[in-house]
């Protein structure tokens, strides 16, 4: 299974791109949504995860999850939000949007793993 | 007085290093909320003063602590998913059926630590029982610490982040500072007492569903009997016991029969004729 993670933060990319790793998916790293499209464009499948940071330039992660909601071709795409916006509000923007999940930066490891737990990626601590 | 930049960065360098968190600028009030008693204890007047010393003269016994006011989290929303899980699949459909007529539901969450299982107990009756259906919720513990934070229902980004569905923490908490408070609405059905359940213990009346995990592993065979047999009596005799994943009445008190459910397993109390000599006893030894 692979794993787009997507955030304009190298040391983050470093940190969510481990933590993937450690769970057994490959990683495909983009530093903002549109770059994560492009991403997705070139890769032969259609990657399992993406974990996705919110306030990026370019093109921000909210943008990003609409996008990829509007096209049939990623449905199966699981996508959780890791980011600093923490507002309720914000939280309901990015379900409405289509984001399976949400996490609010700070975070420990253990947290992103009981997500994808959540979401059935994920069974004691290993990718399902 | 506010942290600076380089206490900040020291901190979260720190707790990165140590239990790989990432703190980014903007978090400097969740430092300053987790230290100021850690600060306190050690007299310092400031969290910013206490930073600078433990940076001025590092200690490993001061560093541990840090990192454990920075990161501990006793216990989570639905944690270990499965009980949770035969509470909506098998639990709670039964009980729509038995309860048909009183349509009131009476549960347990012994052991609670800081209130994340009741709340998530609440949030599950909340969603699931039909219209016209009441229920209430006792929380205990031995710590009247962490029964405060239970009382009062407020946790932070890093406890919210475990294990709650972002959908019930948009639908059950409010937002309230740097904290996520559970709704009145959940905190209502609610309660918390402080219990010793290693003691006799107060009329509680009885329970429809009584959640008792990870307690028994910290006791000696004859003390989990003895809880086991207190727990039990508090049980309704159609009452659903849940146990954690490491734990077993079995070998224990043959009063409960195991019943397998998904991937977790649930103890309902055998019909008092079928039980067999030892349990016997052990009825009438409670006196």
């Amino acid at each position: 299974m692979r794993a787009l993670v997507i955030d304009d933060s190298r040391a983050m990319r470093l940190i969510l791109a481990r933590i993937a790793r450690q769970l057994g998916f490959d990683v495909v790293e983009a530093g903002n949504g549109q770059e994560a499209l492009d991403r997705l464009e070139e890769l032969d499948t259609v990657p399992e995860l993406a974990l996705i940071d919110w306030n990026m330039p370019v093109m921000n992660g909210l943008e990003f999850v609409s996008a990829v909601r509007r096209d049939t071709k990623y449905k199966a795409m699981t996508l959780m939000m890791v980011t600093t916006e923490s507002e309720q509000s914000q939280i309901v923007r990015a379900l409405a949007a289509g984001a399976h999940e949400y996490v609010i930066k700070p975070f420990t490891p253990d947290a992103i793993v009981e997500k994808l737990a959540l979401l059935g990626l994920v069974k004691n601590g290993v990718q399902v | 007085m506010t942290l600076t930049a380089g206490e900040f960065a020291y901190i979260s360098g720190l707790v990165r290093r140590d239990a790989a968190i990432v703190l980014e600028p903007g978090k400097e009030y969740l430092v300053e909320a987790r230290l100021m008693p850690l600060a306190r204890q050690t007299g310092a007047a400031t969290v910013s003063e206490f930073v600078t010393r433990a940076q001025q003269r590092p200690e490993p016994d001061v560093h541990r602590r840090i990192v454990d006011a920075l990161t501990t989290n006793e216990t989570s929303f639905f944690r270990d998913g499965e009980p949770f899980t035969a509470m909506t699949g098998m639990v709670l459909p039964e009980l729509l059926t038995s309860r048909s007529t009183t349509r009131h539901l009476r549960v347990w969450s012994a052991a609670c630590s800081s209130g994340q299982e009741a709340y998530t107990l609440a949030m599950q009756l909340h969603d699931n029982l039909p219209h016209g259906w009441t229920y209430e919720i006792l929380g205990t513990d031995i710590s009247t610490e962490v029964l405060a934070r239970a009382e009062a229902g407020r946790y932070s980004q890093l406890e919210v982040n475990r294990g709650l569905p972002a959908a019930a923490l948009v639908k059950h908490f409010e937002r309230v500072g740097s904290h996520w408070q559970v709704s009145p609405n959940l905190r209502k059905n609610v309660s918390f007492r402080r219990l010793n359940l290693a003691a006799a213990l107060p009329a509680l009346g009885q329970f429809d569903v009584i959640f008792l995990r990870n307690v028994l592993i910290y006791f000696d065979v004859a003390t989990k009997r003895a809880v086991l047999e207190r727990v039990g009596s508090l049980l309704k005799p159609d009452g659903w016991l849940f146990l954690g994943s490491a734990e077993t009445t079995i070998g224990i008190d043959d009063r409960f029969d195991r019943v397998v459910t998904g991937r977790t397993s649930a103890y309902r109390l055998r019909p008092a004729g079928t039980r067999n000599g030892a349990a016997t006893l052990g009825m009438a030894g409670k006196g």
